[in-house]
């Protein structure tokens, strides 16, 4: 019988054969992450604790993202805790302020390799598995415990296979995909399980959509969101100076709870209605709903990718004058390389504030809130009551291009409509 | 350890998909422990904080503690005094959280349903059986793994770094 990816990554990081689904296993940490919301209380737990030594500073990383540039006193003097906790254990991996968001950094600056063990204080930690690693989110006790020794215990999970198959349309993206998937199973479909995306439409999926995916997976309940690590993979881990590495993914005869098909060649522009995730329609329906505020940015879509379909839609136009337009890279190269191919320049014409690399807006904590009664429209993950700002709000969750032709609209509009439109 | 996994209290009672944005909005995310607490579930039930006692338990529906990964949204709950959480069913993050914390959670699909606010409900871990002492109501839920119980038990994962740090 084979083996899942989720069963060969914890049966090695146990140092076991095997490991079975349902079974508790204490299994070694290879890369783990805080950032800038709980390192503070992660580094007081160990010092609290007494612990003097990290178990391995090299395979720790730091991340200042959520409260940056520092909006508030509170945070430049967390900030400053972090960096002096960061001296004091030698982590050298300390990513500074408007560096980027966590989980494009740990990607992007090769950090994560196929068939790590990822633990971050980060419930969208499941990214990496783009990269075929197991990520996963855990609290800052547990992190701290992990800092002191190396070592977590986890349930071994079941895994649903999604096969995708198909081919996406013009306008419509795995954003859509994965949006669709949460309307169509629920929330909770994948509760403490891994999920993967495989099939024909997975191989040719590029990394950066393959993270947008992996980031959602937690939002329909999933531990682990993997794709196998494949040629699209090992040329990304290259071009990081990753070389030598492995393809890596689940044997053809491996045991899965539940295998679902999602075609991708009917599939329209999808958009998360508040206040839950997996309340999904297609955009078609919404249409004309006024927004005050766009959002382009975030770990799920905020790579260069997504800010050039954006700008795609807007170049040469003007956002609509009621709507105020926000646009964060997702890392400082991110940030760069948009500049150089043009697609910032293209959405500041448009009309739209660019906001350094970070998690403000996306997690309610700063730069860009919500007043009661206001609309907006992001290519974010969540749109919980008062995840950004008043408890009166709403928000809805899209892709670049979804968002970027609703900013042009003055309400929720679908880009192939605008796409047509041009001819 | 037989005592610690039977828990007894008074019912409060909540939906589907309460998230951790709810039970620790964001903006208080680096507000003294204290201040946070006074947040909690304040969107959807805002007597929550002000009148919850300690050792009254919370019964959810599906989903419960879904999103981030802030321990603050367990933390709340027991800085507040909740002895217990039973939900229909838990995102898993805040199900770790809890643990590791050592607040007692158990997943009982049906909870929601079978029990109504100021209900005084009784619940065994170990055994996954909640009962209401009013009316009688039995709920099978899903027994607290062995693995779980130790770390609740020994007073959570602090507990454990504790140790390792003094070994």
């Amino acid at each position: 019988m084979g083996r899942t990816l989720a069963e060969k990554i914890l049966a090695r990081a146990a140092g076991r054969e095997r490991v079975q689904p349902g079974e508790f296993v204490t299994a070694q940490i290879d890369l783990a992450m805080t950032h800038d919301i709980f390192a503070a209380d992660v580094f007081g737990h160990l010092v609290a604790a007494g612990v003097e030594r990290l178990f391995d500073p090299e395979r720790v990383v730091v991340v200042l993202d959520h409260l940056v540039p520092a909006p508030s006193e509170a945070a430049a003097s967390s900030h400053r805790k972090i960096r002096e906790y960061a001296d004091q254990f030698g982590v050298r991996h300390l990513y500074e302020a408007g560096r980027g968001i966590c989980h494009q950094l740990l990607p992007e600056q090769g950090h994560v390799v196929p068939g790590a063990l990822v633990v971050g204080t980060d419930s969208h930690t499941t990214t990496h598995g783009a990269l075929a690693a197991a990520g996963t989110g855990i609290g800052t006790s547990e992190m701290a415990y992990v800092l002191a020794t190396g070592r977590l215990w986890f349930r071994v999970p079941e895994t649903i296979r999604f096969e995708v198959t198909g081919a996406l349309q013009p306008m419509v993206t795995w954003k859509d995909a994965i949006l669709a998937l949460a309307g169509r199973f629920g929330a909770d479909v994948a509760q403490y399980k891994a999920v993967e995306f495989g099939g024909p439409a997975a191989s040719r999926a590029c990394i950066a959509d393959r993270l947008t995916v992996c980031n959602m997976a937690v939002e329909i309940g999933a531990k682990f969101g993997f794709f196998a690590a494949d040629k699209t993979t090992l040329s990304y881990l290259a071009e990081r100076g990753l070389e030598g590495l492995e393809p890596l993914g689940s044997d053809a005869d491996a045991s899965f709870e539940a295998v679902h098909e999602l075609d991708l060649d009917g599939l329209e522009p999808q958009i998360a209605l508040p206040h839950t995730v997996d309340n999904v329609r297609p955009v078609a329906e919404v249409e004309s709903l006024p927004i005050d505020q766009a959002f382009i940015g975030s770990c799920t879509n905020g790579r260069l990718e997504d800010l050039e379909a954006a700008a795609q839609v807007l170049r040469g136009r003007r956002v609509h004058p009621r709507v105020r337009l926000i646009v964060a890279p997702a890392s400082r190269s991110v940030f760069q390389e948009a500049t150089r191919s043009g697609a910032l320049e293209a959405l500041a014409e448009a009309g739209a504030s660019l906001l350094p690399p970070g998690c403000g807006p996306c997690f309610g904590g700063h730069g860009g809130l919500l007043a009661a009664g206001e609309r907006c429209i992001g290519t974010h993950n969540r749109n919980f009551i008062g995840r950004m700002g008043s408890a009166q709000a709403e928000i809805f969750l899209a892709s670049p291009q979804t968002v970027a032709a609703s900013a042009l609209a003055g309400h929720i509009a679908d880009p192939r409509k605008l796409d047509r439109a041009d001819g | 350890m037989a005592s610690g996994d039977q828990i007894a209290g008074k019912v409060w009672c909540f939906g589907d998909d309460i998230s951790t944005d709810l039970l620790s909005p964001g903006e208080y995310a680096l507000a003294p422990a204290e201040e946070q607490k006074r947040h909690t579930l304040e969107s959807v039930d805002p007597r929550f904080a002000q009148e919850v006692r300690p050792g009254d338990v919370v019964v959810a529906g599906r989903n419960f503690g879904c999103g981030s990964s802030r321990e603050s949204a367990p933390e709340n709950l027991k800085t507040l005094g909740v002895a217990c959480v039973v939900a229909d069913s838990f995102a898993r993050i805040f199900l770790r959280n809890a643990v590791a914390i050592s607040l007692p959670v158990l997943t009982c699909a049906g909870a929601r349903a079978a029990f109504a606010e100021g209900d005084e409900i009784e619940i065994d871990l170990a055994t996954g059986i909640v009962r209401s002492r009013a009316t009688g109501c039995v709920q099978q839920g899903e027994p607290l793994p062995t693995e779980m119980r130790e770390i609740l038990s020994t007073g959570g994962i602090l507990a454990a770094l504790r140790a390792f740090a003094r070994s």
